[in-house]
C-alpha cells in the first residue's frame, strides 16, 4: 500500500480560497440582484451577504480581488505546469455522455482518484469557462464606459447583467452537483486537503 | 423599477454596526462583534482602494456611448430616497445658484442667467447603483465651460454639490470627471424644461458615474480640495462610483 499525490499543493490552496471567494461573490451578488431583480423573484435575505445594498457592494468589490487573483494563480499554474493538459484533456463528447449516463445509474467507477472521468473533466472545464465569463460580464457591468469594448462584446450594459446572472446560475449548478458527488464518494474529500490517496497498484 | 425606500434606508444608516446578515455570520462563524468591526474596516479600505483603481481606469477623453432618440426610456423613471410627492418645490424666479470655494467670481447665478449660457444635448444611459438603467435625453451647459466662466481653480480636487432635497443631499465630484466633456449642468429633459421629478431647476448629469453621483435640485457648488463626503457616500456607497 502506497500513497500517491493526486492534488498538487497549489491546486489545493487555490481550491479552498476559491470556495471562500465564490461564497462571498455569490451571496453578495444575490443581495445586489435583490435591489433590482431581473426576474420575478428575490433571494431570501438569510442567504445574502452584506445586510443592505451598500454592504453587499462592498463585499462584492472586495471579494472580486480575492476571486480574480486566486483564479489567476490557478490558471497560470494549470497552464504552465501541464496540470490542465494532464488532468482535463482530452474531452470527447461521447465519453462525457457515456460517463454521465453511468453516473446516473450509479455505476461510475472511482477506483483511481488520480484520473478524472470524462464527466468530471467536462464539469471542471465548464466551471472555469463560466467563472471567466463572470469576470468578463462583471467588468462590463462595473465599467460599461471605460471598458466599452468589453461591454459591447457582452451585449452592452443590460445584456451583461443577464449574462452575469446566467453564468452565476451555471456556476451554482455545477457547485451543487460537485458537492453532491463529494457526498456520494466521500473519500474524495480528504484528498483535497492532504492531496494524497492510498493507491493499490495492480 | 424599484425605488429606494427613504425611511427604510435611513433606518439602515447604522449598517456599519448591524448590517452583517445571517449569511455573513455563517461565513464568519464564531466571530465576535469586534471582529465584525475589523471586517467593516477592511471592506472600507478595499472600497478606497477601488476608488484609486477607478481613478486610474478613468480616461478623461473617453465618452459615454450616446443613443438615438428612439432608445429613450419613456417614461423615464423618477428615483429618490423619498416618494415623488416629497420632491421640494423650487421657485424658478427666486432660485439662485450659490458658488463657493476656489472660484474667482463667486456671485450667485439666477436661472435666467444660467439659461442664457450655450447649451448642448446628450442621449445617454443613466445607470443606478441598484443595477437598473434607463436612457434619457439631457440638455444643458457643459460644467467645464461654466467652471471656466466663473474662474474656478480646476487644480482643486473636487466640485462639491449641495442640493435642496429633504434631509439635504450632497455629493462630491472629482475634478477630472467635472472637466469631462459630457459632464453637464442640465436644464432640460428632452425638449421640456427639466421636470420637477428629474431635478428642477438644475441637475448635474454625469454619464461616466452611477446615478447617485448625478445630483438633482442643485443649489450650490463649491470648488474645494477637501473631501466633504456625500449623502450616499457617507453610508457606504463607493465614492468614485465611475462607470
Amino acid at each position: 500500500m502506497q500513497t500517491v499525490l493526486i492534488h498538487p499543493l497549489v491546486v489545493r490552496i487555490t481550491h479552498w480560497i476559491n470556495v471562500v471567494a465564490i461564497l462571498i461573490m455569490i451571496t453578495s451578488g444575490w443581495a445586489i440582484y435583490n435591489a433590482s431583480p431581473l426576474f420575478g423573484f428575490s433571494f431570501p435575505d438569510p442567504v445574502t451577504l452584506g445586510g443592505w445594498l451598500a454592504g453587499a457592494l462592498q463585499w462584492h468589490f472586495a471579494g472580486m480581488w480575492l476571486f480574480a487573483l486566486n483564479g489567476l494563480v490557478y490558471l497560470l499554474y494549470g497552464i504552465a505546469s501541464g496540470h490542465f493538459r494532464r488532468k482535463l484533456l482530452p474531452i470527447s463528447p461521447r465519453a462525457v455522455l457515456h460517463d454521465v449516463r453511468d453516473a446516473f445509474r450509479g455505476k461510475l467507477a472511482h477506483a483511481d482518484l488520480s484520473v478524472y472521468n470524462a464527466a468530471q473533466r467536462a464539469a471542471y472545464v465548464a466551471l472555469i469557462f463560466f467563472l471567466l465569463m463572470l469576470i468578463g460580464t462583471g467588468l462590463a457591468i462595473w465599467k460599461p464606459v471605460q471598458l466599452y469594448w468589453l461591454a459591447s462584446l457582452m451585449g452592452d450594459y443590460e445584456g451583461a447583467r443577464y449574462l452575469h446572472f446566467f453564468a452565476m446560475s451555471a456556476v451554482a449548478l455545477i457547485v451543487v452537483v460537485h458537492v453532491v458527488m463529494v457526498i456520494l464518494v466521500p473519500r474524495t474529500f480528504p484528498t483535497m486537503i492532504t492531496g494524497r490517496t492510498r493507491h493499490e497498484k495492480a | 423599477m424599484k425605488k429606494l425606500e427613504g425611511l427604510e434606508n435611513l433606518e439602515r444608516r447604522l449598517f456599519l454596526r448591524q448590517g452583517l446578515s445571517l449569511g455573513a455570520l455563517t461565513l464568519l462563524a464564531g466571530c465576535e462583534l469586534t471582529e465584525q468591526e475589523s471586517v467593516q474596516r477592511l471592506l472600507m479600505t478595499m472600497s478606497r482602494w477601488n476608488d484609486g483603481v477607478q481613478e486610474w481606469l478613468f480616461d478623461p477623453k473617453r465618452l459615454a456611448p450616446e443613443f438615438p432618440e428612439s432608445r429613450i426610456t419613456r417614461p423615464f423613471p423618477f428615483n429618490g430616497y423619498y416618494p415623488e410627492s416629497d420632491v421640494r418645490i423650487i421657485e424658478g424666479s427666486s432660485y439662485k445658484l450659490e458658488l463657493a470655494g476656489m472660484i474667482r467670481e463667486r456671485k450667485p447665478w439666477t436661472l435666467a442667467e444660467l439659461y442664457a449660457l450655450p447649451q448642448v444635448s446628450q442621449v445617454t444611459r443613466h445607470i443606478c447603483v441598484e443595477g437598473w438603467s434607463a436612457i434619457g435625453s439631457w440638455t444643458g451647459t457643459p460644467l467645464r465651460d461654466f467652471l471656466k466662466i466663473i474662474g474656478a481653480d480646476t487644480r482643486a480636487k473636487y466640485v462639491w454639490f449641495q442640493c435642496a432635497d429633504k434631509d439635504g443631499y450632497n455629493s462630491p465630484l472629482d475634478m477630472r470627471t467635472a472637466l469631462h466633456a459630457q459632464t453637464q449642468m442640465t436644464f432640460k429633459f428632452g425638449d421640456e424644461i427639466l421636470p420637477r421629478a428629474y431635478g428642477f431647476p438644475m441637475k448635474i448629469r454625469v454619464p461616466t458615474k452611477l446615478g447617485f453621483k448625478n445630483p438633482k435640485y442643485v443649489i450650490s457648488m463649491e470648488v474645494t480640495n477637501d473631501y466633504k463626503g456625500g449623502f450616499w457616500e457617507d453610508q457606504g456607497y463607493n465614492s468614485f462610483s465611475g462607470s
